[in-house]
C-alpha cells in the first residue's frame, strides 16, 4: 500500500498571482526597493553637502532630470503606501488593553495618523516651503 | 539558553519601519519639489549647512533616520528577494545588510565632516 502524503506544489516565483491578498502583500514588499534606493540617494546628497556648496548645488540640479522626477514620484508613492499600511497595521500589531476592554483599533491607527500629520507639517515648516 | 540573532536584526527593522512611515513621505515630498525645480528655502546650501554643522542633535536625528531606514529597507528587501523565488538567503542577507552598514557609515562620515 503506497502512502500519498499531501504535497502542495507552490510555484516559487509566481505564487503571489494566486490571490489578490498575496498581490497586495507583494506590492507592499516592493516599496522597500524604492525606499531603500531613495535612502541611498539621501546619503549621496549628504555627501555632496559635505563636499561644499558647488557639489551640493550640482546635486540639487541633477535631481531635476526627467529620470529623477520619475524616481521621486515612485519613491513618494512607495513611501506613502508604506506609511498608510504600517499605520493601519499598528492596531493589530500592538493592541492596547485597559482593564477588561481593548482600546478600539481605529483610535490606535488614528493617533498614528495624527502624529504623522503633525510631524509632516513641522518638517515642511522647518524646510521653509512657505 | 538558546541564542538567536533575530532580536538584533528585528529591533532596527521595526524601528526603521516606523521611522520610514513617519519621515520618508514628507522628505520625499520635499525632494520631489526640488526635482520640479522649486527648492524650498530650508534646503539651500547655507541653511542645510548651518543646521547640520552647528547642531549635534540635528546630526544625530539625520543619522538615526537614515541608518534605521536603510537597515529596515535592507531587511525587507531580503524578504522580498526570497518571496520572488531567490532562495540564496545567506548571500542576499550578507550583501544587503553590508550595503546598509556601509551606507550608514558613509552618512556618519559625511555628517562628521560637515
Amino acid at each position: 500500500m503506497s502512502r500519498k502524503p499531501l504535497i502542495r506544489e507552490v510555484p516559487p516565483t509566481t505564487w503571489y498571482f494566486r490571490h489578490p491578498r498575496y498581490l497586495r502583500y507583494m506590492s507592499r514588499e516592493i516599496t522597500s526597493l524604492f525606499v531603500g534606493a531613495y535612502c541611498v540617494l539621501l546619503v549621496c546628497g549628504l555627501g555632496a553637502l559635505a563636499d561644499g556648496k558647488e557639489s551640493y548645488e550640482a546635486f540639487l540640479l541633477a535631481l531635476q532630470s526627467p529620470l529623477s522626477i520619475a524616481f521621486h514620484v515612485a519613491a513618494f508613492i512607495a513611501a506613502l503606501y508604506h506609511a498608510t499600511t504600517w499605520f493601519n497595521a499598528t492596531q493589530v500589531a500592538m493592541p492596547i488593553q485597559i482593564g477588561e476592554n481593548f482600546v478600539p483599533g481605529s483610535w490606535i491607527s488614528g493617533a498614528h495618523y495624527v502624529v504623522w500629520a503633525l510631524l509632516s507639517v513641522v518638517v515642511i515648516l522647518l524646510a521653509g516651503v512657505f | 539558553m538558546a541564542k538567536s540573532n533575530k532580536p538584533v536584526v528585528w529591533f532596527p527593522f521595526a524601528a526603521g519601519g516606523t521611522v520610514i512611515a513617519f519621515f520618508i513621505p514628507v522628505i520625499a515630498l520635499l525632494t520631489l519639489l526640488v526635482a520640479f525645480g522649486k527648492v524650498p528655502a530650508g534646503l539651500s546650501y547655507e541653511s542645510m549647512h548651518s543646521w547640520l554643522a552647528d547642531c549635534v542633535l540635528a546630526k544625530l536625528a539625520v543619522f538615526g533616520i537614515l541608518a534605521l531606514s536603510l537597515w529596515s529597507s535592507a531587511h525587507r528587501l531580503r524578504c522580498t528577494c526570497f518571496d520572488f523565488g531567490l532562495r540564496i538567503d545567506t548571500l542576499v542577507a550578507a550583501v544587503l545588510y553590508s550595503a546598509a552598514i556601509v551606507a550608514s557609515l558613509a552618512a556618519a562620515m559625511f555628517l562628521f565632516r560637515l
